[in-house]
């Protein structure tokens, strides 16, 4: 194709034409991160007017720290989410993850490299989530089953990996920096730029390889526009937190993980299989991807991930307990990939839907905690907040059922 | 080339346990010609398309492409010679957009492994308009939002994008309005007209006697006629769907019918 030909076949879309249709994706419920952000803005608000500590720089390292191990576990719920399915295990194979790296480093004699707990942890937690998704997939059991036996079992190895001592001390520097160590200011602003430099390079590419293949071009405000956004908000983050003790070395983890598994969902055809196989399994299967394939190597991201955030909680305690990967993270973290936007039906969502989530999640639990509230009153708003955010989900879904339809 | 039928089967029989589902079949296509397959339910239309799309294996006789023989294991054989079946449920997946669905399962890589999406974009656009499909506004609009028109065209767009030389499309209208089927049957007569081989299943003979150039009726797994749309009407086609006369009857046993 000529690059006359292209240019004349491929007008620009003008900046009405853009806004039309992002439009009519929202009327006909593919709403995005709209809701959220308007959540996260509201919550904001309501909790700074209730105490003015919620939006200090201290606090908002906190948030960051608080919200990590969530948002990690997050990730993978919603590549469960995106096939339709459930994994309830998540908390405990964290615990697992959690003790096996910190009991692995006891310094007895018989403690191992860093690296190598580290690995085994992680290792562990892909197996567990292999096993899962062999079970689910292979023999045909219902994923909330097999999950929910695995929530039982591995709870119960949470309880025999840690015997009688009762608590175990994490007595490893490098994993204790995880969420208690800092980046310098300087290393967190050059940081900042490279993400934002590398960013606007593959927005400028994208651009170029476009109009090079003579397809339609999006106004050149809007990538403009996108790169302004993230320095904005990096930068906001980056000033913050420099205010306090700095950027917590687990949010640069998880921005890694953020952009990481973003690429993979979005760039790759495992990703673009992750969503065929959610949205029609059928159609998948005879456009000859090998559908238990996908759905095995979910549930073992799905506990790999949750084995990331096991030791990253292991950090941030510095200890693991009999009660590791208990409480409220295995509900906290499925309520965080839903709150952020992704959808329980299968087939629709996005990785950032973890850190929006998390996000909500954790400064709900933080603002309540700073009001003084107990642990009553936060379940009890955290469970108001998940019916709003399902309730936004399948009212869209209903929608996009009419619009489809037409 | 001419006198060899792009597609052909030869005596195709096939059963299910003690139901004969194909009993000595012979049909034929041609490049270029939209042959429809018509019979009342269980005639074995179905059964007949899944063995070309090699999801049945036949028992016996022959299928021949281009005039060889042929052995289809696998949907992925058809493929391989060509051959793709839109079906009556279309398999696309609502929550991808036309782009993704086009090449799903065979996308693009770029040198570092990455989704081409640019080249897939390109070449759904080329497909798109060499089949003049023009009421798709956006190529990269989710297909949820699309009519059941312009979701049999993707479909029909989808299959004939990998050098298709035959396409079965399954009852490509049943579940459209007057004007979505318009559509759809525009875009068959030009896949005919683009020198694909086109078989049509249909139950609408209004719309068969509109694009079909030929027809083979089937009744009770037997092949009982074949006309050319030019030369025959809708009652006669009737006549053969509903009494067509029969080489042998079912339910007798075999030895009767026993003559090759």
């Amino acid at each position: 194709m000529s690059a006359a030909a292209g240019a004349a076949k491929a007008p620009s879309a003008s900046l009405r034409d853009v806004t039309n249709r992002w439009w009519t994706d929202v009327k006909s419920g593919e709403l995005g991160s709209l809701p959220i952000i308007v959540g996260l803005i509201i919550i904001a608000i309501v909790f700074q007017t209730q105490n003015d500590r919620f939006l200090t720089a201290g606090n908002f390292v906190n948030l960051i720290v608080q919200s990590a191990a969530y948002t990690t576990i997050a990730m993978g719920i919603v590549f469960v989410l995106l096939l339709g399915e459930i994994d309830l295990s998540v908390g405990y194979v964290s615990g697992v993850a959690g003790v096996i790296a910190t009991v692995l480093l006891i310094p007895d004699g018989n403690e191992v490299p860093t690296v190598v707990a580290i690995l085994a942890a992680l290792g562990a937690g892909a197996a567990i989530g292999a096993f899962h998704g062999i079970l689910f997939a292979k023999v045909g059991i219902p994923s909330f089953v097999v999950t929910l036996a695995g929530l039982i079992a591995w709870n119960g190895v949470v309880l025999l990996l840690i015997g009688s001592r009762g608590t175990v001390i994490l007595q490893d520097d490098f994993i204790i920096d995880l969420a208690n160590g800092f980046l310098s200011e300087g290393t967190a602003w050059l940081l900042m730029l490279v993400c934002v430099a590398l960013y606007a390079g593959t927005q400028l590419n994208e651009i170029r390889v476009r109009r090079k293949a003579g397809l339609e071009q999006e106004p050149y405000l809007l990538p403009a526009l996108r790169v302004a956004a993230l320095a904005i908000a990096l930068g906001i983050v980056v000033y913050v937190a420099n205010q306090d003790r700095g950027i917590p070395y687990v949010g640069v983890l998880v921005a890694a993980l953020l952009v990481f598994w973003s690429f993979i969902l979005g760039r790759t055809r495992f990703g673009r299989y992750v969503y065929a196989v959610g949205g029609n399994a059928e159609a998948a299967r005879r456009a000859g991807i090998n559908v238990d394939r996908i759905r095995i190597y979910v549930f073992a991201i799905c506990s790999l991930m949750a084995a990331v955030g096991g030791i990253i909680l292991a950090s941030r305690l510095r200890s693991v307990d009999t009660n590791a990967g208990g409480g409220s993270i295995l509900l906290y973290s499925i309520a965080a990939a839903v709150i952020g936007g992704t959808s329980l039906f299968g087939g629709r969502g996005h990785i950032k839907s973890a850190l929006l989530g998390a996000l909500v999640i954790a400064s709900i639990d933080n603002g309540l905690g700073l009001l003084g509230l107990g642990s009553g009153e936060k379940f009890v708003i955290t469970g108001g907040v998940l019916l709003l955010a399902v309730t936004v989900d399948s009212v869209s879904r209903r929608r996009q059922t009419q619009a489809g339809r037409l | 080339m001419s006198d060899t039928p792009i597609l052909e089967l030869r005596g195709v029989s096939k059963r299910f346990g003690a139901v004969v589902a194909l009993h000595e079949v012979d049909f034929h296509v041609d490049a270029g010609e939209v042959m429809a397959l018509v019979g009342d339910n269980g005639a074995g239309k179905s059964v007949l398309v899944k063995s070309i799309a090699g999801i049945h294996h036949i028992d016996a006789g022959e299928i021949l492409f281009e005039g060889e023989v042929v052995h289809i294991h696998g949907p992925k054989d058809a493929s391989r010679l060509g051959i793709e079946v839109v079906y009556q449920d279309l398999a696309l997946a609502d929550n991808l957009d036309v782009v993704q669905n086009m090449f799903l399962g065979r996308e693009e890589l770029d040198t570092l492994h990455r989704l081409d999406e640019i080249d897939m974009e390109s070449r759904a656009l080329e497909t798109l308009g060499d089949l003049s499909v023009t009421t798709i506004r956006s190529v990269r609009q989710k297909v949820a939002g699309l009519s059941g028109g312009q979701r049999q065209s993707v479909a029909v767009a989808k299959a004939v994008m990998w050098n298709s030389k035959v396409v079965i499309l399954d009852e490509p209208t049943a579940a459209l309005g007057v004007a979505q089927t318009r559509q759809v049957l525009e875009l068959v007569k030009r896949l005919g007209e683009q020198g694909l081989a086109v078989i049509l299943i249909s139950h609408n003979l209004h719309d068969i006697f509109e694009v079909a150039d030929s027809i083979t009726v089937l009744r009770l797994g037997q092949n009982v006629a074949e006309f050319k749309r030019t030369e025959t009407n809708q009652q006669e086609v009737v006549q053969a769907i509903t009494a067509g006369k029969l080489s042998h009857v079912p339910g007798q046993a075999e030895t009767h019918e026993v003559t090759a």
